[in-house]
């Protein structure tokens, strides 16, 4: 190969260069703002990761497996993913062999940063690329590759219902702008490589298509203006990306090492919860999965929505979209960016300014400790029901005769009532608070001698589990825990001939992870159907405590599509494992509802 | 004298044309739902804290509309947030919530 022009310059490429400065430039400096908003000790983590062999392993895979490929979105759905993937794949290839080629045939030019974008205006073929013609192959198949991706693109756009998606979200002015020119590059890229072709060679693509021009155009006169077109084409769109919804590209590749480094959100508009802000691409795969978008009225207050607000800094949508949230957690569990929609709305509520806080300090748990108190053994349990059971007082007798049958030394930490577990308070924001509660339940485990600790509210049980460090002592949901009794043989329940389905609790399924102990457990008392979606699909009750504003009154099409996703294999039995999730399908269900721990207690001698 | 523990408590007449109602009013204002309170009572009865903390909706509620706003808030600090007073209320009020907006409400004129 050898150089067209000796000074290996042309005025076409000045576009290009603008728009990489630009784009480069934003991203440094915000890359450099996020890092520095972190907070010290996450700064550090964040550093050490960086020169950690592990995690630069971890992050070179995920950036690979997430940014290019897009695994997560396949899995999803297969066309997304094919289109998501053959525009940055194809894309990433496109520029990797343009670098490649210019090592090889034009090693002095590398140094030009344009060079190896444009580099087939640049570069007449003589007999030395014969042996290049793979190349030449792999940058056409790889255009070809990107083309289908925006043919998919464009169907996408028009008819999304082909994608399987029955909402998404509509794209801004600014967006639209990116998205027509991003939709224009590779089409352009094709027409000026094809007129180049029988100059710097080209493949399967561009020869046939430089011919074509050739017969019917006949001169060459459009070459210039297309490479033109082409440049000003990338400039437009690396200039609007900062304030599209593309700039989830560039901000991906700084959320994946955060939180590889173990971050978490710590303010909700700075460092990590920002970079989640700007990973995402506005999908809008979250808007079917929310549960609240059963009904209109809340589409609009699912997570794409509160990223594009924080996005627009406006604080009142920010506030009502933030509030009304079921931190159910499921817009994350699909999510392919794996934006922390529930943590993400907790932050915002806990920067809010309170007139009056909750100051616990008063409450005396002397009584509490002494209705407890045992010496230590390793065989004792510490029973704790919560306050949503004292609603549904069935379970917490239930488990009471479970204690009894399998001969279990037990205690029972709030018969009589007991405080709050704290979580509702977390969920509130109010960090401080929920410390306090925490404090002192935890100085009452501690003095009950208890090795175990039995909960039989997943709300509790998520809380206790992340929260307490509770040194010594295990925490166990009550459906692990009578499952561990059921294996040692100390409770055998004998086998009905119930059809039941059982229902994962948002904070137990995909708040904690607990899906197989109670599908187990339900095994040996009767006939399992499982629901149409289950597991880390599954459609929050409605009774959320996480959702300040949405009133009861407002929840029952929410609850009514839950139940219809349970009676999906005609169970005669919903059986679920947290009591917030039993009161809730007991107002509209029309067959029993039961949680775990009477089916088990109905089935013991 | 014998003491038999009994005494003369104080008085508790208040003068409702001259109480100071702005909380109430402000709490109307973003939580009409207040104004549909009973009293029944249902939410002091289900109250985690009550027993602790002396926390009790319903008597929230009447404090404020009699202008004592002190009591009120006295309660309101030891309310744990638990939600469970807003799955009793026959009313539909969405107490947890209107707790909230409450706490955010308090001080504000002095601001
Ligand atoms: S956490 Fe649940 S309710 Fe909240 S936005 Fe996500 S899917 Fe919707
Ligand atoms: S939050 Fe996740 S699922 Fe929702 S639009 Fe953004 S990237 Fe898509
Ligand atoms: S339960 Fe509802 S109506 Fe009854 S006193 Fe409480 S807030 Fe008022
Ligand atoms: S939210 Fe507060 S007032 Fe309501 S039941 Fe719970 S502790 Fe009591």
């Amino acid at each position: 190969m050898i150089d067209r022009f000796a000074s290996g310059f042309d005025p076409f490429v000045i576009p290009f260069l603008i728009g990489m400065a630009f784009v480069l430039v934003y991203c440094i400096i915000g890359a450099i703002r996020l890092i520095l908003q972190l907070d010290a000790e996450d700064k550090k983590r964040f550093f050490i990761s960086l020169i950690t062999p592990k995690t630069i392993w971890k992050n070179l895979k995920d950036l690979f497996l997430n940014c290019l490929i897009h695994v997560k979105l396949w899995k999803r759905n297969r066309m997304l993913g094919f289109m998501h993937s053959s525009i940055a794949f194809g894309w990433f290839m496109l520029i990797l062999l343009g670098h490649i080629e210019c090592f090889i045939y034009m090693p002095h030019r590398v140094k030009l940063f344009y060079y190896p974008i444009f580099f087939n205006y640049f570069v007449a073929e003589n007999e030395t690329t014969i042996g290049g013609s793979v190349i030449f192959f792999l940058m056409d198949f790889f255009l070809l590759l990107v083309l289908t991706g925006i043919v998919l693109a464009i169907i996408k756009r028009v008819r999304s219902r082909i994608f399987g998606m029955r909402r998404t979200t509509k794209p801004s002015l600014l967006d639209r702008v990116g998205l027509y020119s991003l939709w224009l590059i590779f089409p352009l890229r094709l027409i000026a490589e094809s007129f180049t072709a029988h100059i710097s060679g080209g493949s399967f693509l561009t020869i046939p298509m430089n011919m074509m021009f050739k017969a019917f155009l006949g001169d060459q006169m459009n070459m210039l203006p297309t490479w033109w077109a082409y440049s000003i084409c990338l400039c437009i769109f690396m200039c609007v990306l900062p304030f599209t919804r593309y700039m989830h590209i560039p901000a991906e590749m700084l959320l994946i090492p955060f939180r590889n480094a173990g971050l978490t959100i710590k303010h909700a508009r700075r460092g990590f919860a920002k970079a989640q802000v700007y990973s995402c691409p506005n999908c809008g795969v979250c808007i079917d999965a929310c549960p609240m978008s059963v009904k209109k009225a809340n589409i609009k207050d699912t997570t794409v929505y509160l990223n594009r607000n924080i996005r627009r800094g406006n604080e009142k949508r920010i506030e009502e979209i933030s509030d009304k949230c079921l931190l159910c957690g499921k817009c994350t569990a699909v999510c392919q960016v794996g934006v922390d929609g529930p943590q993400m709305r907790i932050a915002q509520r806990s920067i809010r300014n309170y007139g009056l806080e909750q100051d616990y300090s008063g409450i005396d748990i002397t009584p509490f400790k002494e209705a407890v108190a045992a010496e230590a053994s390793p065989d004792r349990v510490l029973y704790f029901a919560g306050c949503m059971t004292a609603l549904t007082p069935a379970i917490s007798r239930a488990m009471e005769s479970v204690f009894r049958k399998a001969g279990v030394d037990y205690a029972f930490m709030d018969k009589d009532g007991g405080l709050c577990c704290g979580r509702p308070i977390l969920m509130a924001g109010r960090f401080g608070q929920a410390r306090q509660i925490i404090r002192k339940n935890k100085e009452i485990i501690k003095a009950s001698g208890a090795s175990t600790l039995v909960l039989s509210c997943p709300i509790c049980y998520k809380v206790f589990r992340e929260h307490y460090k509770l040194e010594g002592i295990r925490v166990v949901h009550h459906t692990e825990y009578m499952l561990e009794l059921v294996k040692a043989g100390r409770l055998s329940p004998d086998a009905g001939s119930d059809v039941l389905v059982y229902h994962d609790p948002c904070e137990l399924g995909r708040g904690s992870g607990i899906y197989e102990q109670p599908r187990e457990l339900l095994r040996h008392t009767g006939e399992l159907v499982e629901a149409e979606q289950n597991r880390d699909m599954s459609i929050c009750c409605g009774g959320s405590l996480g959702s300040l504003t949405l009133g009861f009154d407002k929840r029952e099409d929410l609850t009514r599509n839950a139940l219809r996703n349970l009676k999906a294999g005609n169970p005669e039995t919903i059986v679920t494992a947290c009591p917030l999730c039993k009161t809730t399908f007991a107002m509209y269900s029309d067959i029993p509802v039961e949680d775990i721990a009477e089916t088990v207690n109905k089935h013991l001698k | 004298m014998m003491d038999f523990g009994f005494s003369i408590s104080p008085s508790s007449t208040m003068n409702l044309d001259k109480v100071d109602l702005t909380l109430y009013d402000r709490l109307c204002s973003i939580e009409p739902d207040a104004r549909k309170c009973m009293a029944c009572g249902s939410c002091s009865a289900t109250c985690t804290a009550g027993p602790w903390t002396g926390m009790s909706v319903r008597k929230v509620l009447l404090d404020i509309q009699r202008g004592k706003d002190k009591e009120a808030a006295a309660m309101l600090k030891g309310c744990m947030l638990c939600g469970k007073c807003t799955m009793v209320c026959p009313r539909g009020i969405n107490t947890r919530h209107l707790i909230l907006s409450l706490c955010r409400i308090y001080g504000e004129d002095a601001k």
